[in-house]
């Protein structure tokens, strides 16, 4: 196989593994903030349950995950699971991504001082224009760095979706190199990961910058 | 009166902080608050601004009651949510740690509320901001962020953040206790000015040189009591009960 011809069929998967990026994030950065709000909630069951689903998203494989969604509908409901597969990786990865945002998020809402909080109160802002106007902003400030790490981390575990045999970059690296006993499907991979992380981190950099103007 | 606190009850955790202390501020007045740390004046300023919930007795601003002791279960009860917007809107506070907010510039920590809370358009919350400015000799840090300016110019901000809500009367809690002390200068400066021009106030204050020449009455509180009250001379200089004497003998070195 001629080395444009590989390049051409892993393009596809690159779509691919950007559409798991992107999808995972969008659904991932808000319900993080909801779990992060859950997990604040008045109602001790909530708290409850929040915490035990962080627990054990946290203290389980991503890869397991994966097969859970995926297989489980059929095993636990006999559904059938045609379809599924590309809506059951979106789903792992939102869930999963959603509980370390959450804590991310946690830390920084509990790292703004009770003053701002009781400033605002005082000044009679509502608690949503508080949390909106005046936590929030200085809370996105302080958590860029690790949401940074998070979203790196995010570009490489893309390629945890080869365990359901979606053909994303790294699927198609390992079919091709097989079907071709060729190594260089794993060097276009591991390029194509580099160069990916290296736009995030040139965007989040950016971002970060953006907010510099405030200590 | 613009605020009449009677027998308030406070307590955390079963530690009485607040004795059924009793008290009222005139408008115009300018009420100093002394004692020493742990007596109770912190949490009749948070009690009085709403950041504390009381546990019995009575607070009323400008003659309306913003909270009573219901007679059947004898707790504390608040008014609807919309009477304490109107009550909130009548106090302002300046904080210890001015507690300005970091990622709004000078002239947005002054105009947010204003704009946000009580609707006022930006262009008059504007023109209003820069004139508090001016009264509090900043104007030319409008458009710096607070971490560019230094504690005494950060407590004026605040100050005039506060006095951007228009309130009845402004509470000071230890406005120059986190400054350094060539800073505390210019902090009285603006409260003497403010009391200069009849802004009805409450300091609590560890400033004694200070709470004479401005006050109109002196309270001395310890333990969670009111122990005496009164002119600030008498107070301060002639104290009739022993701990007054006690307390102010500390300053005297």
């Amino acid at each position: 196989m001629e080395f444009s011809v590989m390049l051409t069929t892993m393009a596809g998967g690159m779509l691919k593994t950007g559409a798991i990026f992107v999808l995972t994030l969008l659904g991932s950065l808000p319900l993080g903030m909801i779990v992060a709000l859950l997990r604040k909630s008045r109602f001790m069951p909530v708290r409850a349950l929040i915490s035990i689903y962080i627990s054990v998203i946290r203290g389980t494989p991503l890869m397991l995950q994966l097969l859970v969604w995926y297989f489980g509908p059929f095993y636990l409901f006999g559904f059938n699971i045609g379809g599924w597969r590309f809506p059951a990786i979106i789903v792992a990865f939102v869930v999963n991504y959603a509980a370390y945002f959450a804590e991310i998020y946690r830390g920084g809402i509990e790292s703004i001082p009770q003053g701002q909080y009781e400033a605002a109160q005082v000044l009679g802002y509502t608690k949503t224009q508080t949390f909106m106007r005046i936590i929030l902003p200085q809370v996105i400030k302080i958590i860029m760095p690790s949401v940074t790490n998070e979203v790196i981390t995010l570009v490489k575990d893309t390629s945890m979706a080869f365990t359901l045999a979606y053909a994303e970059v790294f699927s198609l690296a390992k079919q091709i190199s097989a079907s071709q006993t060729s190594f260089t499907p794993f060097i276009i991979a591991g390029v194509f990961y580099f160069v990916a992380n290296y736009v995030v981190e040139i965007v989040m950099t950016r971002i970060e910058k953006s907010m510099d103007y405030y200590k | 009166m613009i605020l009449e606190m009677s027998n308030i009850q406070k307590g955390f955790d079963g530690l009485e902080v607040l004795k059924d202390i009793s008290f009222g501020v005139d408008s115009g007045e300018v009420v100093s608050i002394i004692g020493p740390s742990g007596s109770g004046k912190s949490t009749l300023l948070r009690c009085a601004t709403f950041l504390e919930t009381i546990d019995g007795g009575e607070i009323a601003y400008m003659g309306d009651k913003a909270a009573w002791t219901d007679s059947e279960t004898s707790k504390a009860v608040y008014a609807g949510p919309q009477e304490m917007k109107k009550f909130r809107g009548y106090c302002g506070l300046v904080f210890q740690q001015f507690n300005l907010f970091p990622h709004y510039s000078i002239l947005q920590n002054i105009t947010d509320a204003p704009i946000k809370v009580q609707g006022v358009s930006k262009a008059d919350a504007e023109a209003n901001a820069r004139d508090l400015l001016r009264k509090m000799g900043i104007e030319d840090k409008a458009d710096a962020y607070p971490f560019q300016l230094s504690g005494g110019q950060q407590q004026r901000v605040a100050i005039a953040r506060a006095l951007a809500m228009k309130p009845e009367i402004l509470f000071f809690d230890e406005p120059t206790s986190a400054l350094d002390p060539e800073l505390t200068g210019e902090v009285l400066k603006v409260i003497k000015q403010l009391a200069d021009e009849d802004m009805t106030m409450v300091i609590v204050t560890h400033e004694m040189p200070f709470a004479k020449a401005v006050s109109d009455r002196v309270i001395f509180m310890d333990g969670g009591v009111i122990v005496e009250q009164g002119d600030p001379k008498d107070v301060l200089e002639n104290p009739t009960e022993e701990r007054t004497r006690q307390f102010l003998s500390v300053f005297e070195r």
